[in-house]
């Protein structure tokens, strides 16, 4: 089992984000003596009466002045079991982008909702982003459960109400669960709570600690071997006057010495002759690892290519639609210029036609929109310079994923995922 | 793996990192949190190799720095470093902490750029502050190395649990020509998609150490038997109690009329300005010591030793947007 689980939250603005962050930060004793110290000071300069843990997350001056988070903050916390690295993203509609960049390298997201206002419109447009990145486990915490009349009942009819619109977005029933919780008393988040009878299942940590985590962090092991060569690593020294090492992490799959291998784009073919690492060669290396890959043959393989493995390399392609996140200050149009990053790939894209747009209210596409606005997600088509090895986005979140840059600025304008990612979340106006 | 002279290092000779054999042999080492931020790191040095044109490793003989050149060391190996280093230099630095420098720098053959604070001073360029803290004077020798020798990308040892605003750095942190950082427009970073693009002039500082917290450190260098500067392990050392901090006195002037020196048992859990980094009492000698005290330690590393943080509530980030790390 994995000792390392990356998560993320997400949940809209007040259902208690900032409060849930805190209590799991203190619960695991992460919240030393000092940092509670400069928030109890800060919070007698604002004149507050009791210490606002708000202040212990909420790291940049225009956050604190505006009493909002506004950008993805990274936390750290373990348990005896295992080690977490936590994205906090912001809940206000206009920071959805900062949602999905904390959401793409996560194992599992903590939605939030108020158990008062149950599964609203934010909870709804969060899971639909959620289903779309392939975040493959979630929790949905109910929180402020002690603010209810009837919390069997409540808690009963959100699990329900969850459960439907989750099943409809694409997971699995074992991969979600509900805990109702109180983020400021601390009810199931470190431990089971007795005031919670109706809740039969583990606390919020207990699950954090035990829920399965893929080693590739993609929710699949499907695939053969992925491995975007980063860096060709040639000493030239006197020790090693002819090592030529491909250099890289493993996207997909397992590699071992023997493997036939396939280099992309180009479709040469060779065997894997060694696992080369500091520390000594290795008798396999799993996804998630970087290491140096010696072949049997010298063939030519530049930074940019993919080693995959011969039996079920993906598809060259240059011509495709895909699903973008437009993460841009200004909107897309057709015809755009722009640069795209693919692994170790960057190369030139124009877009051709906006397919469609998709309403994250309503969960139904809209046939042929304008452009694409800030936090808009929509289905667009792609035609590159060169091509790219890709996988679909739900069968590998490396080899289906890429950005959209800028070529001007440089800056990043998109979230990019190969496949028909969009008409997987597309659950119609039933919902 | 110590990485010892590289000379030394052959394909299969080095120590096994993981010390199950059988294990070993199945190729089934194990992938752990430690494993996993390593992967992560050495990924984004090669990212790095791969897309600037003259990257540097900013180095100070920190912990922080002594791991991320080891795993600097590791990305490339068995090649050797294509970066330089550069070190700004206060002139208030501890001499324990020079000597290991330039100690690393020989045993790996590698190029060390020195920015000097004394020198600005000496020549008008900068003034010593009232306060004699010389950590805020970094920045533009800094900044002007940077200029200088062209460098596009800045590897820093920097990691999010230090400080509330490094928590929202990005691993990517593009400056502008000024060297300064603007927290509201910085890029989204996704998947392990590291977006490198900058305009002339303007440059990228790089945080390999992003994930990793100050266990995880500690934990790494216990694993990978990483040497360090000396002041990090229990040593005596005449000491003077300033501010709740043990100061060891120097250029930098202290102690003052009411304070008192005496010998102590202390170590180091950060490096910094001579002026502003205190000691803690101590007698964690070794690295398991240093383990069991730190994780039951119940103050940050900042809090506890470092002075130049507890300026204001936002010191860090104000530091950070004039172009400080």
């Amino acid at each position: 089992m994995s000792d390392l689980l990356r998560l993320a939250t997400a949940g809209s603005v007040d259902d208690g984000k900032s409060t849930l962050v805190g209590r799991l930060l203190y619960d695991t004793k992460s919240v030393l003596a000092d940092q509670i110290d400069a928030v109890t000071r800060a919070s007698v300069d604002r004149g507050l009466s009791t210490p606002d843990l708000s202040l212990l997350v909420d790291g940049l001056r225009a956050e604190r002045e505006q009493g909002i988070t506004i950008d993805v903050a990274y936390r750290y916390f373990a348990t005896p079991k295992r080690s977490f690295v936590l994205a906090d993203t912001p809940g206000h509609v206009q920071y959805t982008r900062n949602t999905v960049s904390g959401a793409s390298t996560a194992q599992l997201v903590i939605l939030l909702t108020d158990a008062r206002k149950g599964v609203i419109e934010q909870t709804r447009r969060h899971a639909a982003v959620l289903a779309l990145l392939g975040v493959p486990r979630l929790v949905l915490a109910v929180n402020k459960i002690d603010l209810v009349d009837n919390p069997a009942e409540v808690f009963a009819e959100i699990s329900a109400e969850f459960n439907e619109l989750t099943s409809k977005l694409g997971w699995a029933t074992e991969d979600v669960i509900e805990i109702p919780v109180s983020a400021l008393h601390g009810d199931n988040i470190a431990s089971r709570s007795e005031n919670t009878p109706y809740y039969t299942g583990p606390s919020l940590i207990e699950h954090l600690e035990s829920v399965p985590v893929d080693a590739d962090s993609t929710g699949t092991h499907a695939l053969g071997l992925r491995f975007p060569v980063q860096y060709v690593i040639r000493p030239r020294t006197a020790e090693y006057p002819d090592y030529r090492g491909y250099a890289g992490q493993i996207a997909a799959g397992s590699v071992s010495p023997g493997d036939e291998i396939v280099v992309l784009p180009s479709g040469k073919k060779t065997t894997v002759e060694r696992i080369d690492t500091p520390d000594g060669e290795l008798a396999v290396a799993q996804a998630g690892r970087s290491v140096t890959l010696i072949l049997a043959d010298e063939v030519d393989i530049s930074r940019g290519d993919i080693i995959a493995s011969v039996h079920d390399a993906p598809e060259s392609i240059d011509t495709f639609d895909a699903t973008v996140c437009w993460l841009g200050d200004k909107g897309l149009r057709p015809g755009a210029r722009l640069l795209l990053k693919h692994g170790a790939k960057t190369t030139q894209a124009i877009v051709g036609a906006l397919v469609e747009r998709f309403d994250e209210q309503t969960l139904t596409a809209q046939p042929s929109p304008e452009s694409l606005e800030l936090n808009d997600i929509g289905r667009v088509s792609l035609r590159l310079a060169e091509p790219i090895p890709a996988d679909d986005y739900r069968t590998n979140r490396h080899t289906g994923s890429f950005l959209l840059i800028d070529p001007a600025g440089g800056n990043t304008l998109a979230a990019g995922l190969v496949g028909d990612v969009l008409t997987s979340v597309e659950v119609g106006t039933s919902v | 793996m110590r990485i010892a002279p590289i000379m030394t290092i052959t394909t299969t000779g080095s120590e096994p990192v993981s010390t199950n054999t059988t294990e070993r042999e199945l190729g089934l080492t194990e992938f752990d949190t430690l494993a996993a931020l390593e992967s992560e790191a050495i990924h984004i040095f090669r990212e790095v190799a791969g897309e600037f044109e003259r990257p540097v490793i900013l180095f100070s003989g920190g912990k922080d720095s002594t791991v991320l050149l080891h795993l600097a060391l590791k990305a490339f190996w068995p090649a050797p470093l294509p970066f330089a280093l550069l070190h700004v230099d206060t002139g208030h630095n501890l001499d324990e902490v020079l000597e290991f420098r330039d100690k690393v720098v020989e045993r790996y053959g590698l190029r060390l750029h020195v920015a000097s604070v004394e020198e600005y001073l000496a020549d008008g360029r900068l003034t010593e502050r009232p306060d004699g803290i010389r950590n805020p004077l970094q920045t533009v020798p800094l900044l002007d190395a940077i200029t200088e020798h062209r460098f596009d990308a800045v590897f820093g040892g920097g990691r999010r649990d230090e400080e509330r605003s490094r928590a929202k750095e990005r691993i990517f942190s593009l400056r502008n020509a000024f060297g300064q950082w603007d927290p509201k427009r910085q890029r989204p970073e996704l998947w392990n998609l590291y977006n490198g693009k900058h305009a002339p002039g303007e440059h990228v500082r790089v945080f390999p150490l992003s994930n990793w917290t100050e266990l995880d450190i500690w934990r790494y260098i216990a694993r990978e038997d990483i040497d360090l500067a000396s002041i990090y392990y229990a040593h005596e050392r005449p000491v003077y109690s300033r501010d709740g901090m043990w100061m060891t006195p120097g250029v930098w002037g202290g102690p003052n009329e009411n304070e008192v020196l005496e010998t102590r048992s202390v170590r180091y859990r950060t490096v910094g300005d001579g002026s502003t980094t205190g000691a803690i009492i101590s007698d964690a000698a070794d690295n398991q010591a240093i383990l069991a005290e730190v994780a039951a330690s119940r103050l940050t590393e900042r809090g506890a030793t470092r002075g130049d943080d507890r300026v204001s509530e936002a010191a860090m980030e104000d530091r950070k947007r004039e172009g400080y790390f």
